[in-house]
Protein backbone atom coordinates (compact mmCIF):
# COMPACT_ATOMS: atom_id res chain seq x y z
CA UNK A 1 0.00 0.00 0.00
CA UNK A 2 1.60 3.32 -1.46
CA UNK A 3 0.06 6.69 -0.12
CA UNK A 4 -1.33 9.20 -2.48
CA UNK A 5 -2.56 12.74 -2.64
CA UNK A 6 -5.33 12.97 -5.51
CA UNK A 7 -6.32 16.09 -6.49
CA UNK A 8 -9.83 16.66 -7.96
CA UNK A 9 -11.98 19.69 -9.50
CA UNK A 10 -15.33 19.51 -9.14
CA UNK A 11 -17.25 22.32 -11.14
CA UNK A 12 -20.59 23.36 -11.88
CA UNK A 13 -22.05 21.57 -14.71
CA UNK A 14 -21.64 23.69 -17.92
CA UNK A 15 -25.08 25.09 -18.92
CA UNK A 16 -26.18 25.62 -15.33
CA UNK A 17 -26.22 29.54 -14.01
CA UNK A 18 -23.42 29.74 -12.10
CA UNK A 19 -24.03 32.96 -9.82
CA UNK A 20 -20.47 33.16 -8.64
CA UNK A 21 -18.58 32.20 -11.69
CA UNK A 22 -20.96 35.21 -13.40
CA UNK A 23 -19.76 37.77 -10.53
CA UNK A 24 -15.97 36.68 -11.08
CA UNK A 25 -16.27 37.14 -14.55
CA UNK A 26 -17.61 40.44 -14.50
CA UNK A 27 -15.00 42.00 -12.38
CA UNK A 28 -12.58 40.99 -14.08
CA UNK A 29 -14.14 42.44 -16.98
CA UNK A 30 -14.54 45.81 -14.97
CA UNK A 31 -10.59 45.45 -13.97
CA UNK A 32 -9.99 45.43 -17.91
CA UNK A 33 -9.57 42.03 -18.57
CA UNK A 34 -11.73 42.20 -21.43
CA UNK A 35 -10.40 38.98 -22.75
CA UNK A 36 -11.38 36.85 -20.37
CA UNK A 37 -15.10 34.29 -21.47
CA UNK A 38 -16.36 32.70 -18.62
CA UNK A 39 -15.39 31.82 -15.77
CA UNK A 40 -16.68 28.60 -13.36
CA UNK A 41 -16.13 28.61 -9.41
CA UNK A 42 -16.07 24.95 -7.78
CA UNK A 43 -13.72 23.31 -5.34
CA UNK A 44 -10.60 21.78 -4.80
CA UNK A 45 -10.25 18.79 -3.24
CA UNK A 46 -6.87 17.10 -2.36
CA UNK A 47 -7.22 13.66 -0.86
CA UNK A 48 -4.73 11.62 0.99
CA UNK A 49 -5.39 7.99 0.62
CA UNK A 50 -3.40 4.88 0.45
CA UNK A 51 -3.65 2.28 -2.63
CA UNK A 52 -1.58 0.10 -4.63
CA UNK A 53 -0.88 2.11 -7.19
CA UNK A 54 -1.51 5.25 -8.76
CA UNK A 55 -4.32 3.94 -11.22
CA UNK A 56 -5.91 2.51 -8.16
CA UNK A 57 -6.00 5.91 -5.92
CA UNK A 58 -7.13 7.27 -9.01
CA UNK A 59 -10.09 5.13 -9.49
CA UNK A 60 -11.14 5.21 -5.65
CA UNK A 61 -11.34 8.82 -5.86
CA UNK A 62 -12.94 8.54 -8.89
CA UNK A 63 -15.97 6.56 -6.76
CA UNK A 64 -15.99 8.59 -3.91
CA UNK A 65 -16.79 11.90 -6.55
CA UNK A 66 -19.51 9.78 -7.97
CA UNK A 67 -20.87 8.68 -4.65
CA UNK A 68 -19.86 11.46 -2.44
CA UNK A 69 -17.69 14.58 -3.49
CA UNK A 70 -20.14 15.94 -6.77
CA UNK A 71 -23.23 16.39 -6.84
CA UNK A 72 -24.10 14.08 -10.05
CA UNK A 73 -27.06 16.41 -10.94
CA UNK A 74 -25.19 19.61 -11.08
CA UNK A 75 -21.56 19.41 -11.01
CA UNK A 76 -18.77 17.66 -12.86
CA UNK A 77 -15.15 16.14 -11.91
CA UNK A 78 -12.14 16.02 -12.66
CA UNK A 79 -9.04 14.50 -11.22
CA UNK A 80 -6.23 17.04 -11.45
CA UNK A 81 -3.18 15.15 -10.48
CA UNK A 82 -2.18 11.79 -8.33
CA UNK A 83 0.93 12.28 -6.93
CA UNK A 84 2.74 9.70 -4.76
CA UNK A 85 3.63 10.73 -1.13
CA UNK B 1 -50.74 11.65 14.04
CA UNK B 2 -47.29 11.21 15.45
CA UNK B 3 -45.07 13.02 13.45
CA UNK B 4 -41.00 12.91 14.09
CA UNK B 5 -38.80 15.99 13.58
CA UNK B 6 -35.38 14.98 12.49
CA UNK B 7 -32.38 17.32 14.40
CA UNK B 8 -28.55 17.16 12.69
CA UNK B 9 -25.93 19.43 14.04
CA UNK B 10 -26.68 22.53 12.52
CA UNK B 11 -30.20 22.47 11.99
CA UNK B 12 -32.62 25.15 13.80
CA UNK B 13 -35.96 25.15 12.65
CA UNK B 14 -37.48 21.62 14.53
CA UNK B 15 -38.51 23.95 17.21
CA UNK B 16 -40.68 26.05 14.71
CA UNK B 17 -41.96 22.57 13.07
CA UNK B 18 -42.43 21.10 16.64
CA UNK B 19 -44.50 24.28 17.61
CA UNK B 20 -46.67 24.24 13.87
CA UNK B 21 -47.75 20.18 14.84
CA UNK B 22 -48.01 20.63 18.44
CA UNK B 23 -49.29 23.99 19.51
CA UNK B 24 -51.31 24.73 16.34
CA UNK B 25 -52.55 21.43 15.13
CA UNK B 26 -52.75 19.76 18.62
CA UNK B 27 -50.60 16.59 17.39
CA UNK B 28 -48.09 14.36 19.23
CA UNK B 29 -44.38 15.02 18.08
CA UNK B 30 -41.59 13.74 18.86
CA UNK B 31 -37.81 14.98 18.25
CA UNK B 32 -35.59 12.41 16.71
CA UNK B 33 -31.84 12.76 16.77
CA UNK B 34 -29.88 12.22 13.88
CA UNK B 35 -27.79 9.23 15.37
CA UNK B 36 -31.36 7.57 16.10
CA UNK B 37 -31.75 4.46 13.95
CA UNK B 38 -35.81 4.28 15.49
CA UNK B 39 -38.71 6.60 14.09
CA UNK B 40 -40.36 5.85 17.10
CA UNK B 41 -43.92 5.04 15.23
CA UNK B 42 -43.92 8.22 13.41
CA UNK B 43 -46.69 8.21 10.87
CA UNK B 44 -44.81 11.67 9.10
CA UNK B 45 -41.27 12.57 9.19
CA UNK B 46 -40.17 16.21 9.12
CA UNK B 47 -36.83 16.94 7.93
CA UNK B 48 -36.31 20.64 9.53
CA UNK B 49 -34.77 23.65 7.93
CA UNK B 50 -31.24 24.74 8.93
CA UNK B 51 -27.53 24.38 7.96
CA UNK B 52 -26.88 20.67 9.08
CA UNK B 53 -23.27 19.88 9.37
CA UNK B 54 -22.32 23.16 8.73
CA UNK B 55 -23.84 22.76 4.68
CA UNK B 56 -19.86 21.40 4.34
CA UNK B 57 -19.37 20.20 0.89
CA UNK B 58 -23.00 20.97 -0.57
CA UNK B 59 -26.23 21.30 1.58
CA UNK B 60 -27.52 17.86 2.54
CA UNK B 61 -24.66 16.27 1.03
CA UNK B 62 -22.88 15.53 4.64
CA UNK B 63 -26.49 14.93 6.46
CA UNK B 64 -27.85 12.21 4.17
CA UNK B 65 -25.70 9.62 5.71
CA UNK B 66 -26.43 10.53 9.22
CA UNK B 67 -27.83 7.12 10.75
CA UNK B 68 -31.19 8.19 10.83
CA UNK B 69 -31.54 8.28 6.92
CA UNK B 70 -31.64 5.00 6.35
CA UNK B 71 -34.57 4.68 8.80
CA UNK B 72 -36.05 8.05 6.95
CA UNK B 73 -35.62 5.90 3.30
CA UNK B 74 -37.13 3.11 4.45
CA UNK B 75 -40.70 4.69 5.67
CA UNK B 76 -40.33 6.56 2.51
CA UNK B 77 -39.86 3.20 0.43
CA UNK B 78 -42.86 2.11 2.30
CA UNK B 79 -45.12 4.58 1.41
CA UNK B 80 -44.88 6.79 5.05
CA UNK B 81 -45.07 10.56 4.50
CA UNK B 82 -41.41 12.43 4.78
CA UNK B 83 -41.47 16.00 4.13
CA UNK B 84 -38.58 17.97 3.50
CA UNK B 85 -38.52 21.99 4.49
CA UNK B 86 -35.64 24.14 3.12
CA UNK B 87 -32.35 21.87 4.04
CA UNK B 88 -34.43 19.04 4.45
CA UNK B 89 -35.73 19.60 1.18
CA UNK B 90 -31.96 20.03 0.24
CA UNK B 91 -31.57 16.60 2.33
CA UNK B 92 -34.01 14.61 0.64
CA UNK B 93 -32.92 15.66 -2.81
CA UNK B 94 -28.91 14.89 -1.95
CA UNK B 95 -30.34 11.29 -0.74
CA UNK B 96 -32.18 10.67 -3.37
CA UNK B 97 -35.42 10.75 -2.11
CA UNK B 98 -36.33 13.36 -4.29
CA UNK B 99 -35.91 14.29 -7.79
CA UNK B 100 -33.44 17.47 -8.91
CA UNK B 101 -30.92 19.59 -6.93
CA UNK B 102 -30.97 22.88 -5.08
CA UNK B 103 -27.44 25.40 -6.37
CA UNK B 104 -26.61 28.60 -5.22
CA UNK B 105 -29.05 31.35 -5.46
CA UNK B 106 -28.79 33.54 -8.60
CA UNK B 107 -28.42 36.67 -6.31
CA UNK B 108 -27.10 35.40 -2.45
CA UNK B 109 -29.00 34.97 0.72
CA UNK B 110 -32.80 35.94 0.71
CA UNK B 111 -34.61 36.05 3.50
CA UNK B 112 -38.17 37.59 2.84
CA UNK B 113 -42.04 36.74 2.19
CA UNK B 114 -42.57 35.11 -0.96
CA UNK B 115 -46.00 33.82 -2.20
CA UNK B 116 -46.26 30.18 -3.90
CA UNK B 117 -49.20 28.67 -6.12
CA UNK B 118 -50.49 25.35 -5.01
CA UNK B 119 -50.07 23.33 -8.79
CA UNK B 120 -51.89 19.93 -7.36
CA UNK B 121 -53.66 19.05 -4.39
CA UNK B 122 -53.21 14.77 -4.46
CA UNK B 123 -50.39 14.85 -2.12
CA UNK B 124 -50.29 14.50 1.99
CA UNK B 125 -49.06 18.10 1.92
CA UNK B 126 -51.62 19.85 -0.32
CA UNK B 127 -54.59 17.98 0.28
CA UNK B 128 -56.97 20.44 1.87
CA UNK B 129 -55.55 23.63 -0.25
CA UNK B 130 -56.90 24.08 -3.73
CA UNK B 131 -55.24 24.36 -6.86
CA UNK B 132 -54.09 27.98 -7.85
CA UNK B 133 -54.60 28.43 -3.87
CA UNK B 134 -51.94 31.17 -3.12
CA UNK B 135 -49.83 30.90 -0.09
CA UNK B 136 -47.91 33.61 1.28
CA UNK B 137 -44.74 32.35 4.09
CA UNK B 138 -41.19 33.55 4.32
CA UNK B 139 -37.84 31.63 2.80
CA UNK B 140 -34.39 32.54 4.45
CA UNK B 141 -31.72 30.09 1.94
CA UNK B 142 -28.87 31.03 -0.23
CA UNK B 143 -29.06 27.68 -1.62
CA UNK B 144 -32.46 27.47 -2.89
CA UNK B 145 -32.71 27.25 -6.57
CA UNK B 146 -34.16 24.00 -7.72
CA UNK B 147 -32.61 22.47 -10.84
CA UNK B 148 -32.71 19.82 -12.92
CA UNK B 149 -32.26 18.50 -16.41
CA UNK B 150 -34.82 19.31 -19.21
CA UNK B 151 -35.65 15.85 -19.61
CA UNK B 152 -36.48 15.50 -15.42
CA UNK B 153 -38.31 18.86 -15.15
CA UNK B 154 -40.85 17.81 -18.12
CA UNK B 155 -41.02 14.41 -16.50
CA UNK B 156 -41.89 16.35 -13.47
CA UNK B 157 -44.38 18.62 -14.74
CA UNK B 158 -46.31 15.96 -16.89
CA UNK B 159 -46.32 13.56 -13.66
CA UNK B 160 -47.72 16.72 -11.59
CA UNK B 161 -44.86 16.48 -9.40
CA UNK B 162 -44.44 19.99 -9.39
CA UNK B 163 -46.34 21.44 -6.21
CA UNK B 164 -45.35 24.72 -5.66
CA UNK B 165 -44.46 27.52 -7.92
CA UNK B 166 -43.40 30.82 -6.89
CA UNK B 167 -45.91 33.91 -7.91
CA UNK B 168 -46.52 37.43 -8.06
CA UNK B 169 -49.28 39.14 -6.22
CA UNK B 170 -51.82 38.17 -9.45
CA UNK B 171 -50.65 34.79 -9.04
CA UNK B 172 -48.73 34.19 -12.17
CA UNK B 173 -45.00 32.82 -12.29
CA UNK B 174 -42.80 35.81 -13.04
CA UNK B 175 -39.25 36.24 -13.81
CA UNK B 176 -39.62 38.73 -11.21
CA UNK B 177 -41.51 36.46 -8.61
CA UNK B 178 -38.85 33.89 -8.43
CA UNK B 179 -36.89 35.11 -5.57
CA UNK B 180 -33.81 32.45 -6.08
CA UNK B 181 -33.91 31.51 -10.25
CA UNK B 182 -35.57 28.09 -9.52
CA UNK B 183 -36.29 26.65 -12.81
CA UNK B 184 -39.66 27.32 -14.09
CA UNK B 185 -40.42 29.07 -10.53
CA UNK B 186 -40.08 25.67 -8.84
CA UNK B 187 -40.66 26.31 -4.82
CA UNK B 188 -41.70 21.90 -4.15
CA UNK B 189 -42.00 19.01 -5.50
CA UNK B 190 -42.73 15.42 -4.69
CA UNK B 191 -41.38 11.72 -5.70
CA UNK B 192 -43.02 9.49 -8.27
CA UNK B 193 -44.89 7.96 -5.72
CA UNK B 194 -45.98 11.36 -3.66
CA UNK B 195 -45.38 10.64 -0.29
CA UNK B 196 -42.03 12.46 -0.30
CA UNK B 197 -42.58 16.21 0.00
CA UNK B 198 -39.92 19.05 -0.25
CA UNK B 199 -40.12 22.57 -0.52
CA UNK B 200 -37.72 25.52 0.03
CA UNK B 201 -40.36 28.09 1.94
CA UNK B 202 -41.29 27.46 5.82
CA UNK B 203 -44.95 27.13 5.85
CA UNK B 204 -43.56 26.62 9.83
CA UNK B 205 -42.86 29.16 10.38
CA UNK B 206 -46.69 30.39 8.79
CA UNK B 207 -48.53 29.00 10.91
CA UNK B 208 -49.97 32.06 14.07
CA UNK B 209 -50.45 35.40 12.30
CA UNK B 210 -48.65 37.02 15.31
CA UNK B 211 -45.64 35.88 13.05
CA UNK B 212 -47.11 37.46 9.53
CA UNK B 213 -48.99 34.46 8.17
CA UNK B 214 -51.05 31.47 9.09
CA UNK B 215 -50.99 30.22 5.21
CA UNK B 216 -48.87 27.39 6.41
CA UNK B 217 -51.29 25.92 8.60
CA UNK B 218 -53.65 24.39 5.33
CA UNK B 219 -50.69 22.26 4.56
CA UNK B 220 -50.00 20.95 8.01
CA UNK B 221 -53.80 19.96 8.00
CA UNK B 222 -53.76 18.25 4.96
CA UNK B 223 -50.78 15.86 6.76
CA UNK B 224 -54.21 15.32 9.25
CA UNK B 225 -56.65 14.74 6.55
CA UNK B 226 -53.56 12.05 5.43
CA UNK B 227 -52.76 10.45 8.35
CA UNK B 228 -56.32 9.40 9.21
CA UNK B 229 -57.21 8.53 5.77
Amino acid sequence: MTRFRVSVHIIPRRGLLDPQGKAVTDALHTLGFAAVGEVHVGRHLVIETGAKDAAAAESSVRTMCERLLANPVTEDFEIAGVVKE
Amino acid sequence: MKVGIVTFPGSNCEGDAFYAVVDQLGEQAVMLWHKDHDLEGSDVIILPGGFAYGDYLRAGAIARFSPIMKEVAAHAAKGGIVLGICNGFQIACEAGLLPGALLRNDVGYRSMPVTIRVEHTNTAFTASSKVGQCLTMPIAHGEGRFAASDDVLDQLESDGQVLFRYVNAKGEPTVDANPNGAMRNIAGVCNASRNVIGLMPHPERAVDLLLGSEDGLVLFESLLVAAHA
